[in-house]
């Protein structure tokens, strides 16, 4: 019965659900440490164990960190809000119900900007963000039984659900680690892959045109991703699945006749895996759990939030192109944390030159900020470390190569740039008389370069610079030194 | 009579104040009761388990001057819904037959942080499901007043305690009638505090949004002093009320003189009959003689009828058993089999038939039957019809009782329609055991602080109960207008038959 179709245009259409465990300091509804990776069952109490009589108490943290992604996201923080129970069996939820947000969510209908790699951004509508416990974890490698960690039982457990507005591999990735960014900004997440601190759901599927029609496959769910790589290959196994799927039957495998399905991924092959459908569908009987009053977000509760936000990562970049004049892929790199961006505009702030202490920053600092996995902020420099580097070096005081070096010093051992460049001898010399001994030096102890010199051979003038800056030890001006050669060599 | 038996007699604060002054020891008064329960719980079946080892050596603290409080040495018991540290606590459920809490019910840790002497645990309807105690797993309680008869439920075991002299007052818990009516079947002073007065943390939950623990004693001033004790915010409790507990003995002694009592149109239709009505218009007379004003106030949604075949019917009911079973069908899906509590011995396919075996062999039939009820109410294409309409109607019975309340300080009404049934009566008719709690239900739906008690007997002998129902937070009116009845009436601290055939 197949048939050949001539394809116009594929058009995926993917909507992302993205939970980010929040980094309160104890649980959503009890008071236990909120810490990952402890011994199982050592941060539980009778309520995340669901002991009967047992009542939930709301964490009034966590709220406001949900609050502050969705005013971040531009969405409507409503007054009220309520908490309801999500009612399934599993042995990781030990009430059997989940507390959430059923049709009252935190806040709703936002809209997040993500670059592409054009430079463009592209708007992705938020639907909504909702706050929810997280469930625990099962242990299924132990002998003869299956195990139930509840450390993470109750850990507050923000879900935030995108409209399907993208369109491709590089939009999903840029929608889901622009959020990362967002939410480690903010301060309420270390969005720790690793950890388990951020999981997606991406829902999949395609509009084809073809023969003057356009056909719309079957939405696919893909649950539980835990990694920015296994929704990169999750979303485009998914494209290339559903296109030869529908090419195989363009008039069965269709939304209209095959609806939305539930996929699992595979990490071991990449590829998206065939779920069985329960008999029934599941019917989750959600109702306002009765332990728990609404929640009131008054005006001077939002207020103090929001005026907690600050700049946010893409109008911060754009700032620092415009202002700072700095190149895209620095200004990203300058705003992949709030911190770091921080620590730059207060040493500007103090009268250093932008781009000396960008490029301060995006030099060893960024190496050294990579192999520690950590950001350049966390690296410890102080912004009048910084503006002190930055402000030497603009005053010829010391060279960039020599500054690297304070500047690692400086990270290092901490202290001040200038004491740092006095005491390991890298202060500039600029001064004719001392230049002078060096250029001579130079001259002398290679005759042969002198006279190819002379007879304008450049590449030589350069080395006869090298021969100079390592007697200085780095520490000549490169301009004055060259200047004082030239001279010399009657140029 | 021995001087033993003397101080069974008495009532909290009487024996409160006795032990207090010296006249009597917490040794004596705890021996005392403890030889009550050796001589006649066997015939009424009222506790679970007895703490006798423990409440001796609390005893002996009291007297060596160690625990010190209003309430020091006087022995209580507690209904087996609340957790205890010490002990277990059953729900008189299969399920729970050997869970020892981890924890202390906030309400009982108040009791026993003002020194009284937790006696015991006391037999209930499983889960505080019935108005019999029947639906216990663990034994069958008697009332006090004619062991052929049911002490009424859920807190059964509770009232019939303090009816037979077992324990100097109790704690019980109501989510739809189930302190009031045993109170009223047992002829004592019930209160179902306001939702919120009473921290629940601890209590295990029914219907989350209607349970409320409160005091199960001997008179009014004895409900007045435990409630005192037991209610104020608690922040394990986010649903538990800010506002300051005030001292309920204040307005005890002001009687009825200018109290305007209002009698609801709707709870005095033809199906108040015989019996009770005879002693709610005997009430009235004694509350007018008193002083007291009357007013007709009007509660159109609470509003109880009487079909041909002498079927009662009420909104309230209706609306309470699907809000009740809808949470309750939630509350109790912990109880699977997994982490605590009964676990089949059967071997299992997967998990899904652990739960399964796990519920049924340890659920009792009501229990299944309201979890059923509560999981169809809830489900998809049912939710507007039956829970949403539930919610309206709820609402709508709040806000009769507050209109209700501009033109008077208090409500008087049946609590329950008859005095106590004979057992197995309504075992075979879960409908008919609903509408025992016919008159309690709206309260528990408003938030209503409710309390019954004893109003006089039936021509039988046995008690009936007069019910007082008070706007929200209203609790000193409710203890003023009861005790003012007591004086009035002089119903108060009446002594059930088993008491009188022993002593
Ligand atoms: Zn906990």
């Amino acid at each position: 019965m197949t048939r050949t179709t001539n394809i116009s245009k594929v058009t995926p259409v993917v909507g992302l659900e993205i939970h980010v465990e929040l980094a309160t300091q104890t649980k959503m509804f009890c008071r236990c440490i909120n810490q990952f990776g402890d011994e199982p069952n050592t941060h539980v109490c009778p309520v995340c164990m669901a002991m009967p009589g047992s009542l939930p108490v709301m964490n009034r943290q966590a709220v406001a960190f949900s609050i502050k992604v969705g005013l971040a996201l531009g969405c409507t923080v409503p007054e009220y809000t309520k908490w309801d129970r999500k009612n399934y069996y599993y042995p990781d939820l030990p009430k059997n119900y989940q507390i959430s947000q059923y049709d009252l969510p935190l806040a709703a209908h936002g809209v997040f900007e993500i670059p592409l790699e054009s430079g463009e951004t592209k708007a992705i509508r938020v639907l909504r963000a909702h706050l929810e416990e997280d469930a625990g974890k099962n242990i299924h490698d132990l002998p003869g039984c299956t195990g139930v960690d509840l450390n993470r039982a109750g850990v507050p457990l923000l879900e935030i659900v995108s409209e399907p507005d993208m369109n491709s591999v590089e939009e999903v990735l840029g929608y889901a680690r622009s959020m990362q960014r967002l939410v480690r900004w903010l301060g309420v997440s270390e969005a720790n892959m690793q950890m388990g601190h951020m999981r997606f759901e991406p829902n999949i599927n395609l509009h084809i045109e073809a023969g003057g029609q356009t056909y719309k496959t079957p939405i696919v769910e893909v649950k539980n991703l835990n990694s920015f790589r296994a929704l990169e290959r999750a979303v485009a196994y998914e494209i290339s699945r559903q296109t030869s799927e529908w090419k195989a039957d363009p008039e069965g495998f269709t939304l209209a006749k095959l609806g939305k399905q539930n996929r699992g991924y595979d990490d071991n092959t990449e590829k998206t895996v065939f779920q069985r459908e329960k008999e029934e569908a599941h019917d989750y009987r959600y109702f306002p759990d009765p332990d728990l009053p609404a929640v009131v977000v008054d005006e001077a509760w939002r207020e103090s939030i929001a005026g907690d936000i600050g700049e946010l990562p893409l109008a911060r970049r754009q700032r620092y192109m415009d202002a700072y004049r700095l190149a895209f892929q620095e200004a990203d790199a300058l705003t992949m944390d709030a911190a770091t961006g921080d620590l730059l505009d207060a040493a500007v702030a103090v009268g250093a030159e932008p781009k000396r202490c960008v490029n301060l920053l995006l030099g060893r600092a960024a190496a050294i900020a990579k192999e520690r996995d950590c950001t350049i902020a966390d690296l410890g420099i102080a912004a009048g470390q910084l503006a002190e580097l930055a402000t030497m070096l603009t005053d010829s005081n010391i060279n960039a190569t020599s500054a690297e070096t304070v500047l690692v010093a400086v990270i290092e051992d901490g202290g001040s740039p200038a004491e740092i460049a006095e005491v390991q001898g890298l202060l500039q010399v600029s001064d004719t008389g001392r230049l002078e001994v060096w250029v001579d030096e130079a001259i002398a102890e290679n005759p042969d370069a002198v006279a190819k010199a002379r007879e304008g051979d450049k590449k030589v003038l350069g080395f006869l610079m090298g021969q100079v800056m390592k007697k200085s030890r780095g520490a000549a001006n490169p301009g004055e030194a060259n200047k004082l050669l030239k001279q010399k060599l009657g140029g | 009579m021995s001087a033993a038996s003397d101080l069974t007699i008495l009532t909290a604060a009487e024996l409160a104040k006795a032990i207090a002054t010296g006249e009597a020891s917490a040794t004596a008064a705890i021996e005392a009761y403890l030889a009550a329960i050796d001589a006649r719980d066997g015939a009424i079946g009222a506790y679970n388990e007895v703490f006798a080892d423990r409440a001796r050596a609390r005893a002996t603290s009291v007297d060596a001057g160690e625990i010190t409080g209003p309430l020091a040495g006087v022995p209580i018991a507690v209904k087996d819904n609340m957790c205890t540290t010490y002990g277990r606590t059953t729900c008189a459920s299969t399920y729970l037959a050997t869970f020892e809490a981890p924890y202390d019910c906030t309400a009982v840790a108040n009791l026993e942080a003002a020194g009284a002497v937790v006696l015991g645990k006391t037999n209930m309807d499983e889960f505080a499901m019935g108005s019999s105690t029947e639906n216990s797993s663990t034994r069958m309680t008697r009332n006090p007043w004619d062991t052929d008869r049911v002490p009424g439920g859920s807190s059964g075991g509770s009232a019939a305690a303090v009816a037979a002299h077992l324990c100097a007052a109790a704690l019980g818990s109501d989510t739809g009638g189930s302190i009031r009516q045993p109170a009223a079947l047992c002829g004592i002073v019930g209160l179902k505090p306001t939702y919120g007065r009473v921290s629940r943390y601890g209590l295990v939950a029914f219907g989350s949004s209607l349970d409320q623990i409160g005091p199960m004693t001997r008179d009014v001033a004895d409900a007045a002093l435990l409630t005192r004790i037991i209610a104020g915010h608690d922040d394990r409790d986010a649903t538990s009320l800010s506002e300051d507990v005030p001292d309920y003995a204040a307005d005890l002694a002001s009687g009825a003189a200018g109290l305007r009592i209002g009698l609801p149109t709707e709870f005095y239709t033809d199906a108040l009959g015989g019996e009770v009505r005879s002693v709610i218009d005997q009430a009235i007379e004694t509350y007018r003689a008193a002083g007291a004003e009357t007013v007709e106030v009007s509660l159109p949604h609470s509003r109880i009828d009487i079909d041909a075949d002498g079927k009662l019917s009420s909104f309230a009911v209706a609306a309470y058993y699907i809000i009740c079973t809808a949470e309750c069908s939630s509350n109790l899906a912990r109880f699977d089999g997994v982490h605590y509590g009964h676990r089949t011995e059967e071997k299992v396919e997967d998990i899904i038939e652990l739960y399964s075996r796990s519920r049924a062999e340890s659920l009792g039939e009501e229990v299944k039957r309201r979890i059923m009820l509560g999981n169809y109410a809830l489900s998809s294409g049912y939710y507007d019809a039956y829970y949403n309409k539930a919610l309206k109607v709820r609402r709508l019975i709040a806000n009769d009782f507050a209109a209700a309340f501009k033109h008077c300080d208090v409500i008087l009404c049946a609590t329950t329609p008859t005095p106590a049934f004979r057992i197995g009566e309504k075992t075979d008719d879960p409908l008919e055991m609903y509408l025992a709690d016919i008159y309690t239900n709206s309260l528990n739906l408003a938030g209503l602080p409710g309390m019954s008690l004893p109003g006089g007997l039936s021509s039988d002998g046995l008690p009936v109960g007069i019910q007082l129902i008070g706007p929200v937070l209203g609790e000193p009116t409710l203890f003023r207008a009861g005790r003012a009845f007591e004086a009035a009436s002089g119903t108060s601290r009446l002594t059930s038959p088993v008491i009188e055939g022993q002593s």
